[in-house]
């Protein structure tokens, strides 16, 4: 049985050789198919890895609450915030929690400085801002507590302001408007370059207090609060009573659900598990759908084939084939032409994995571990011999003399 | 050992053609001892072939005992057939049907695959069994480098390659000019002469003189056989 399956593995070759243009349409289903899924493989997992270096990147240490507003009470104007004194309620009385910065979005209008204008995100901080996103300023200073309690107008800029706004290289000691309102530039941010063509350094940065007293309902201003965690194998136990302290805050009853969340790096994790998960099974939908049709496209050039090779099969039947024989025959070939396709696809998807990778700035090179590769190999072996199994029994059942005497 | 390397009795073959049944042999009674040299004849359609396709165990018969060295083929399963082809019956046809991609030494050897022997080994049976039908310089060509009798040559290398008991030629020179078919005739009595079993099907007369015993075909009978008593061959004149 070795010796027959050597010897049609070399056969195999042979023909497949022998009709190299046949041999490649044949495979070409399988070809495209794994060349997609191998490069999206790449690109997915490139993704993955960025994703998770920007969550390390962006505080993926702190934890976040927000006011929950459901779309009933989105609809109904009933909107809910936290109340400042949530605030000082995680200062300074639940154990277990290091810094606590709230920040609230500050749509005071466009930047200005002469005749130069920018977009910035405005966002209202306090000075522990900067030791929970661990972002440092490159010139000046960053915003002190005294800036938040006498309403100080200064901020503080990301580089790309600076740029659109034309600023000096060092522009600490500037003047510039946002909106209408004056404020002084006491820093400038390091920057941090792009991620995915997005700018990360669009931003600017005011006393919190400010912006509160400049975007107007002073009692309802919808900030969230970033809060650290003194000793990290805490989370789940300081998660647990900064919840029962709003709880009680926010003077809900025992049945009513909470009207805040609170996120931490594992639910952002999670959710991210989700998105690629989805992404997986979409995957494996293009996989599946790729390889019935190039399955099936390897069957029905092998019955075609079989057909034209009557004559050589009842030779080997002569010979003294069995069935089972010129059976093994067809699918090694069958195999070897879809595993051959697998193979030239896989170093396609790759490439092309690569290449896109690098038409993306800030874009990690993709990586397919090797034993993905490995596996989508056999995989589309595993394809070809059942897909050739149709066509192999065909050949394995014709009667010697009928095949013989095929024209 | 003391029977006959061939016997056969009450062979018949039917053809269904949808739903007429033809009757191709219509009992055949044989012999045929060891060494012997035998030629089939008789006129086309007369179902010669059918009956080498049968002694090949190509075919079964429809009804009928047929026992080659002593085996019933009758009870045999397809792959115990496919495994007497390949170690008992070398079979030589008319068109040579030789594999065109494959060398002549790769033809040749191609027997002794189904045998499980390695490359090396079947190489080396395959290239003296080219040298005995004198094509010991052709190992590498390809069949259609090769002249019609040089091919044919190749095929009784191939038939011959698994020391078979029985050498089956179906009108093994049928596609050869004369002189062609004398060289063949002449590897064949020599084969004959170092003890090999020969049965070949021939048309011609002077084919047929080569052999030692001449079995007459006619409509699914036989109606003449040179080794019979008399009588048998009074009825076919
Ligand atoms: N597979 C088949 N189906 C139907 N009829 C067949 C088949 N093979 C042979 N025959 C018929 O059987 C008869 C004998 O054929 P064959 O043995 O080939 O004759 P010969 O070799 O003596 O010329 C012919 O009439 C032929 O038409
Ligand atoms: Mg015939």
């Amino acid at each position: 049985m070795i010796i027959v399956m050597i010897e049609s593995l070399r056969a195999a070759m042979a023909n497949i050789l022998a009709n190299r243009l046949r041999s490649f349409l044949t495979t070409l289903g399988i070809l495209i198919g794994t060349a997609a899924v191998v490069a999206v493989v790449a690109l997915m997992q490139g993704f993955a890895q960025s994703i998770s270096a920007q969550f390390a990147d962006l505080g993926g240490g702190s934890l976040k609450v927000e006011a929950l507003n459901t779309r009933e009470n989105r609809l109904s104007g009933d909107y809910r915030y936290l109340k400042d004194s949530d605030l000082d309620l995680l200062r300074y009385r639940v154990e277990g929690v290091g810094h606590v910065a709230p920040i609230m979005a500050a749509p005071l209008g466009t930047a200005s400085h002469r005749a130069e204008t920018a977009t910035p995100f405005v966002l209202g901080i306090t000075a522990e801002y900067q030791m929970i996103e661990r972002r440092f300023t490159r010139l000046g200073r960053f915003l002190v507590p005294a800036d938040n309690d006498t309403r100080r107008r200064v901020v503080v800029i990301g580089d790309k302001v600076r740029e659109d706004l034309k600023l000096p290289d060092n522009p600490v000691g500037s003047y510039i408007q946002l909106g209408r309102e004056w404020f002084k530039v006491v820093g400038v941010m390091e920057s941090r370059g792009e991620v995915f063509g997005f700018n990360q350094d669009n931003y600017a940065l005011i006393p919190f207090e400010t912006a509160r007293a400049l975007t107007g309902n002073k009692a309802k201003v919808d900030f969230e609060i970033n809060f650290t965690i003194s000793q990290l194998d805490e989370v789940e136990a300081v998660k647990a009573r900064v919840t029962r302290a709003l709880r009680i805050n926010h003077n809900l009853k025992f049945d009513e659900e909470d009207d805040f969340e609170i996120q931490s790096p594992d639910q952002i994790a999670k959710t991210f598990e989700k998105i690629t998960s989805m992404g997986t099974l979409v995957l494996g939908g293009i996989v599946g759908i790729s390889l019935l049709v190039g399955g099936i496209g390897i069957m029905t050039v092998m019955l075609v084939s079989v057909t034209e090779r009557t004559r050589e099969i009842g030779i080997l039947k002569a010979l003294g084939a069995t069935r089972r024989d010129i059976l093994v025959q067809f699918l090694i070939e069958a195999g070897l032409l879809s595993l051959i396709g697998g193979l030239i696809g896989i170093a396609i998807g790759y490439g092309l994995g690569h290449g896109v990778a690098a038409l993306i700035p800030n874009f990690p090179p993709a990586s397919v571990p090797l034993w993905a590769s490995l596996g989508a190999a056999a995989f589309c072996a595993v394809v070809g011999v059942v897909f050739g199994i149709m066509p192999a029994s065909k050949a394995a059942n014709l009667d010697p003399i009928e095949a013989l005497r095929y024209e | 050992m003391s029977r006959a390397l061939i016997e056969l009795s009450g062979i018949v073959k039917r053809y269904r053609m949808g739903d007429t049944e033809f009757e191709a042999l219509r009992g055949v009674d044989l012999q045929i001892q060891r060494n012997e040299y035998v030629a089939l004849v008789g006129p086309s359609g007369s179902g010669k072939s059918t009956l080498m396709n049968l002694l090949g165990c190509l075919d079964t018969p429809t009804t009928g005992r047929y026992t080659l060295n002593n085996r019933d083929i009758g009870t045999l399963r397809d792959d115990e057939l496919a495994a007497i082809r390949n170690q008992e019956i070398g079979f030589v046809f008319q068109s040579f049907h030789l594999l065109p991609r494959m060398t002549v030494l790769g033809n040749v050897a191609q027997p002794l695959v189904y045998r499980g022997i390695p490359l090396k080994e079947r190489e080396r049976q395959a290239a003296e069994s080219l040298r005995r039908v004198g094509l010991g310089d052709k190992l590498q060509h390809r069949p259609n480098q090769l002249s019609g009798g040089q091919r044919q040559r190749v095929a009784v290398a191939r038939a011959l390659v698994g020391n078979p008991s029985l050498l089956l030629a179906d009108e093994p020179t049928g596609n050869l000019d004369s002189r062609t078919s004398e060289e063949i005739m002449a590897l064949f009595d020599a084969l004959h002469q170092d003890g090999q079993t020969v049965v070949l099907v021939t048309h011609e007369p002077d084919i047929a003189a080569h052999c030692q015993r001449t079995v007459r075909v006619n409509d699914g009978r036989i109606v003449f056989d040179s080794a019979a008593p008399a009588t048998v061959s009074e009825v076919a004149a």
